[in-house]
């Protein structure tokens, strides 16, 4: 029998094994199939083996099943797992395996998940379209000469492929959102602290969070509902009791407060994206929520705000890739040692955002940039303490355009930073947001709505989704391939 | 003030202290001295990609602690930054540490330095956390880094450029290190690095009002260390400005063997740490309850001690300034003063004997304390009571000492055990009396005719015949009383 | 025109050596990025205070405890040279 699970959502997997009409083991075999069948054209992996799957199955044979036992779920290649590679898409990475896992790991492994494969991503995830992996770009399973999006593009694609039921990425400035949005799957960024951060290797430690890559709703709820948690390992992580998110699947948004900011309706986002998100608006409107409009007015300097505070701790937190512990080493005496392998270790977007990180730090400097910036995400945080006063969630496109071509913005950083100019400000002010499919171009190119809420407000983000959901059929479609 | 006729010299010490935790500031590896290279590491303390510090809730009551001690005001609110520099010792790339909100400003120590007291100011006190050691390789172009030290707290204890010479410089360490150690906050033992010094020295004409150039000093590995390079380095100066020189704003390094320092290789490109908060740990508020509960742990101050040693016990300067300097020594001071009432006595056995007894067997020992010698304060006294009854002689007390020491005894028991008793029997020290008078005609005859000092003589005679186990004073006595002349 | 960033004196701070091809694009490229984020300058922050956290959590602590440390040999897995329980480095002189 044609083994077809890998077209199923990790719930209705997650079900059939409970029934015992499915082994975990046909579960991972026929998504890693499915790999083999296509990812030579996608990429959405960096590392994937069976014998890894092999030990995976071994570890939660005989154990409890937990909410996600036998659910095969592709990890961003950013978040350790002992003795595994674990490279960032880096060359400077190359041979690393960490010697511990990630709270969010042992968190999935808890639960019985099978971590089926490393997803690719932009190097150190700088980047919005997965091009700048060192093992390659991931193409969009929509549209191979397109991007996926990124900087989670390989964890995006792999969901949308059906290489994996559900997966992890990490989101800095929408480098989950993005690329679901592109890719057509659900993806979100929980509230900074509510998912652990130990073990995911920092890009900028004040804006990244982990979260969940899913085909619906449901899914998504049931994988925050396992990553979530309180870890004294993690100063930064809320201790604060997790619901359990299921139970904001309700299809009913009666008397929701919408509100949608005039900011993000302008210049330069695709029509087809507007009437898409538009349409969804309107559903929603008919659903019973009261729409509105709201102003956020310090959205036009989102980006510049982010290219500040991301590249600045960025510059920080990739200093300690020297050569000196572990991943690549350049010969020579110290200095060059040092300037060789960073050299030869890290791609050209990386060494930018480094430069420019080391720049607006650098003395006589940071008075007008990084501090400057700082005082700006107050601002922006306050218009959405506002705008939260009057409504229960916020609702937007998620990206300016569907998935442009693979090489169109490599050479132009500023074209590029600027498609995550609706997702950056849910980063710099550590709101939760999800992006859900919403229709699509008339290339068949996925286009995503984002939902913001106030924090911890995941819930709202859930209940939302999950009713537009039930009343569209966007996220049923799968890319052919 | 005046180090030298022409010129007056400046001096700041920066000193690092490693703080006495069980665990390191922001994981939980092991603090200990001396393990085997990298095996107390752990992925945070090693920076590994991915890992995350959480502060060491007890190095926070450390430092405030050492803040109030040197009577710093305690910020309200404290966080940490980072510093970024590139060095094989610093894993991440960075040194976590604190930079315009450090926990503790605006101090003084009094210290006392040529007999009078005198206030440095305290610039700052701020918490960080220590770096790795590198080993270098004889004959090879290589290091070797161990990374056990990596994540030890350190309070960096900054002072004003207030101290006018290498001896105040000294003076200052050791009142410094007196505190720490009544703290309890650090073993501040410089051979093993938990107390590090680096020193800012600057030369200026008399009367000139702005500074001269100044230097740093690093690498010194002892208090004496220290004072020795401050001494070339106003000298080096001195010669510098006699000649018309200029003073190069450098770092020098200190090589104790030599008796000299030099200048670091200058750096390729100019410091530019590029602080900025650090975003992996959240901000700390210090509140008046927390600071209110650190201040009632601390315990009277050496400074505070040692006036009240000289009000309360009379004692002289010397003697109260040597037993205040450390504080086990002073505890058991006081808790022989307690028993004993004569505490000038009490301090010149401990100054003496009890300390010298002390630096011959435990000098080399980390963290001994005088109560380490064994000599329990109410033996201390029994032996001094036995003194002033005249059971025993002072010679034959510092021979007993020892033996308290090694056998434990009481000095009871070791006197009973070894007949060290002194001859108080008036019949039997009678008959050596006889003796010695008989077989010294000569002297006794001098005696006679009035002539002192033959007394001495014989009464030397006789001490030398009981092995000193007779009382001086009774020997006189008798002594005079036998030759006629009482 | 005068460039905004000085690429290889930054370079040079970040340990990254960059080839002149290198400097000359990132000197473009960084400078319009620098133009853009510059707009910032027309907001006005005169009274705002500025926000490291997004959240604002504080007084984040764990005990004093003393926890076992990773095994030597997961320590030195992934060292690109070693001695005995030590990573090896390049020659460090005093002061570079
Ligand atoms: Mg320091
Ligand atoms: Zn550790």
């Amino acid at each position: 029998m044609p083994n077809d699970l890998y077209k199923l959502t990790a719930y209705e997997i997650r079900e059939l094994i409970k029934k015992r009409d499915v082994s975990p083991e046909e579960a991972a075999s026929s998504f890693s199939d499915r790999i083999g069948r296509i990812d030579d054209k996608v990429n959405a992996f960096i590392s994937y083996d069976k014998e890894n799957i092999k030990e995976e199955l071994k570890r939660i044979k005989g154990k409890e099943a937990g909410a996600l036992y036998g659910v095969p779920v592709a990890v961003k290649d950013n978040i350790c797992v002992e003795g595994r590679l674990t490279t960032c898409g880096s060359k400077i990475l190359e041979g690393f395996k960490p010697p511990y896992n990630a709270t969010v790991i042992e968190n999935l492994r808890r639960e019985g998940a099978i971590v089926i494969g490393r997803a690719n991503m932009d190097e150190f995830a700088f980047g919005s379209s997965c091009e700048t992996s060192c093992y390659g770009p991931t193409r969009n399973p929509w549209d191979l000469e397109r991007i996926p999006g990124g900087s989670s593009g390989g964890a995006a694609a792999s969901v949308a492929a059906g290489e994996a039921a559900i997966s992890l990425g990490s989101d800095t400035g929408g480098s989950i959102r993005q690329p679901a949005a592109l890719c057509g799957v659900v993806g979100m960024k929980p509230t900074y602290g509510r998912v652990s951060r130990y073990g995911l290797i920092a890009f900028a430690s004040s804006l990244d969070q982990i979260g969940p890559f899913a085909r619906d709703m449901r899914d998504c709820a049931l994988l925050l509902n396992v990553i979530s948690s309180y870890d004294p390992k993690d100063s930064t992580s809320v201790d604060r009791k997790v619901p359990d998110y299921t139970n904001a699947l309700v299809n009913d948004i009666k008397g929701v407060r919408i509100g949608i900011p005039k900011e993000y309706f302008i210049e330069g986002i695709d029509a087809q994206v507007k009437d898409s998100v538009s349409s969804a608006i309107k559903l929603l409107e008919k659903l019973g929520a009261k729409v509105d409009e709201v102003s956020l007015p310090h959205t036009d300097h989102a980006v510049s705000t982010y290219y500040i505070i991301g590249p600045a701790e960025a510059s920080s937190n990739l200093a300690r890739f020297d050569g000196v512990q572990y991943g690549l080493r350049a010969k020579g005496p110290l200095l060059d040692m040092y300037k060789d392998t960073r050299a030869a270790g890290f791609g050209d977007e990386a060494k930018r955002r480094i430069i420019l990180g080391t720049y607006v730090l650098s003395s006589g400097y940071y008075d007008a940039y990084y501090l400057k910036a700082l005082k700006v995400r107050t601002k922006m945080r306050e218009d959405f303490e506002k705008a939260f006063e009057s409504f229960d969630c916020i609702v937007t496109p998620t990206s300016p355009t569907p998935a442009f071509k693979i090489g169109e913005r490599v050479d132009d950083p500023l074209s590029m930073y600027l498609s995550d100019i609706f997702t950056i400000p849910a980063n710099l002010t550590g709101i939760p947001g999800v992006s859900i499919p919403c229709g699509f171009a008339e290339t068949d190119l996925p286009i995503g709505l984002q939902i913001l809420a106030r924090p911890f407000n995941e819930e709202m983000l859930i209940r939302v989704g999950y009713t537009f959901q039930e009343n569209s059929a966007f996220h049923k479609k799968r890319p052919r391939l | 003030m005046t180090t030298t006729a022409k010129y007056e010299t400046t001096i700041g010490l920066e000193v690092h202290v490693q703080l006495s935790t069980q665990s390191k500031i922001f994981c939980g590896c092991s603090t200990k001295f001396g393990a085997t290279a990298n095996t107390q590491t752990c992925p945070v303390c090693m920076g590994l990609p991915g890992a995350l510090p959480v502060f060491n809730r007890k190095v926070l009551s450390y430092a405030i602690k050492v803040g109030l001690a040197v009577n710093c005001s305690i910020a309200g609110m404290m966080k940490f930054d980072r510093k970024n520099y590139f060095y094989p010792d610093l894993p991440k790339g960075f040194q976590i540490s604190q930079y315009d909100l450090p926990l503790a400003a605006n101090g003084e120590l009094v210290i006392l330095t040529g007999g009078v007291q005198k206030k440095i100011r305290i610039t700052r006190v701020h918490l960080e956390e220590d770096a790795g050691k590198l080993i270098h390789v004889e004959g090879e172009d290589s290091s070797l880094v161990d990374f056990n030290r990596c994540g030890t707290p350190l309070l960096e204890i900054v002072s004003e450029p207030d101290i006018d010479s290498p001896q105040e410089a000294y003076d200052y360490l050791t009142e410094l290190k007196a505190i720490l150690k009544y703290l309890g906050v650090s073993d501040c033992n410089m051979e093993e690095g938990s107390l590090r010094c680096d020193a800012n020295i600057s030369l200026r004409p008399k009367g000139q009002r702005e500074l001269g150039v100044r230097t740093e000093l690093k690498n010194m590995n002892t208090f004496k260390g220290v004072k020795n390079a401050l001494e070339y380095e106003i000298e080096r100066q001195e010669e510098i400005l006699e000649d018309g020189g200029r003073i190069v704003q450098e770092t020098r390094l200190w090589n104790d063997a030599a008796g000299k320092s030099s200048s670091m290789r200058s750096k390729e490109e100019a410091f530019d740490y590029r602080y900025f908060p650090e975003p992996d740990l959240v901000p700390f508020t210090v509140d008046k309850k927390l600071v209110g509960s650190v201040r009632e742990t601390i315990p009277e101050l050496p400074r505070k001690r040692y006036e009240r040693f000289l009000s309360d016990y009379k004692l002289p300067v010397l003697a109260a300034s040597t037993i205040v300097q450390d504080k086990d020594t002073a505890d058991y001071f006081e808790e022989c003063a307690t028993l004993y009432k004569k505490p000038h006595i009490i301090a010149n056995w401990i100054t003496g004997d009890i300390l010298s007894e002390f630096n011959k067997r435990f000098s080399s020992e980390r963290n001994a304390t005088i109560m380490d010698l064994g000599i329990k304060p109410e033996d201390l006294v029994e032996m001094l009571r036995l003194i002033d009854k005249g059971e025993i002689s002072g010679k034959i007390a510092k021979a007993i000492l020892p033996e308290m020491i090694e056998t434990k005894q009481s000095p009871d028991e070791i006197v009973k055990a070894k007949g060290m008793f002194q001859i108080k029997d008036k019949d039997e020290l009678a008959k050596i009396l006889d003796g010695v008078i008989s077989s010294n005609a000569k002297p006794v005859e001098d005696y006679k005719n009035g002539k002192e000092a033959a007394l001495a003589f014989l009464v030397g005679q006789v001490m030398k015949a009981t092995k000193g186990k007779a009382s001086p004073k009774i020997v006189n006595e008798m002594l005079k009383e036998r030759m006629g002349r009482p | 025109m005068k460039k905004k960033i000085d690429v290889e004196y930054i370079a040079n701070l970040a340990r990254i050596r960059l080839n002149g091809k290198d400097i000359k694009s990132f000197s473009g490229q960084l400078d319009d990025v620098i133009s853009y984020i510059e707009k910032l300058n027309s907001v006005d922050t005169k009274d705002t205070p500025p926000t490291t956290h997004p959240l604002p959590i504080t007084n984040i602590f764990r005990e004093d405890e003393v926890r076992e440390s990773l095994s030597v040999e997961k320590v030195l897995a992934n060292a690109p040279e070693k001695r005995d329980t030590s990573f090896k480095v390049p020659k460090v002189v005093e002061g570079e």
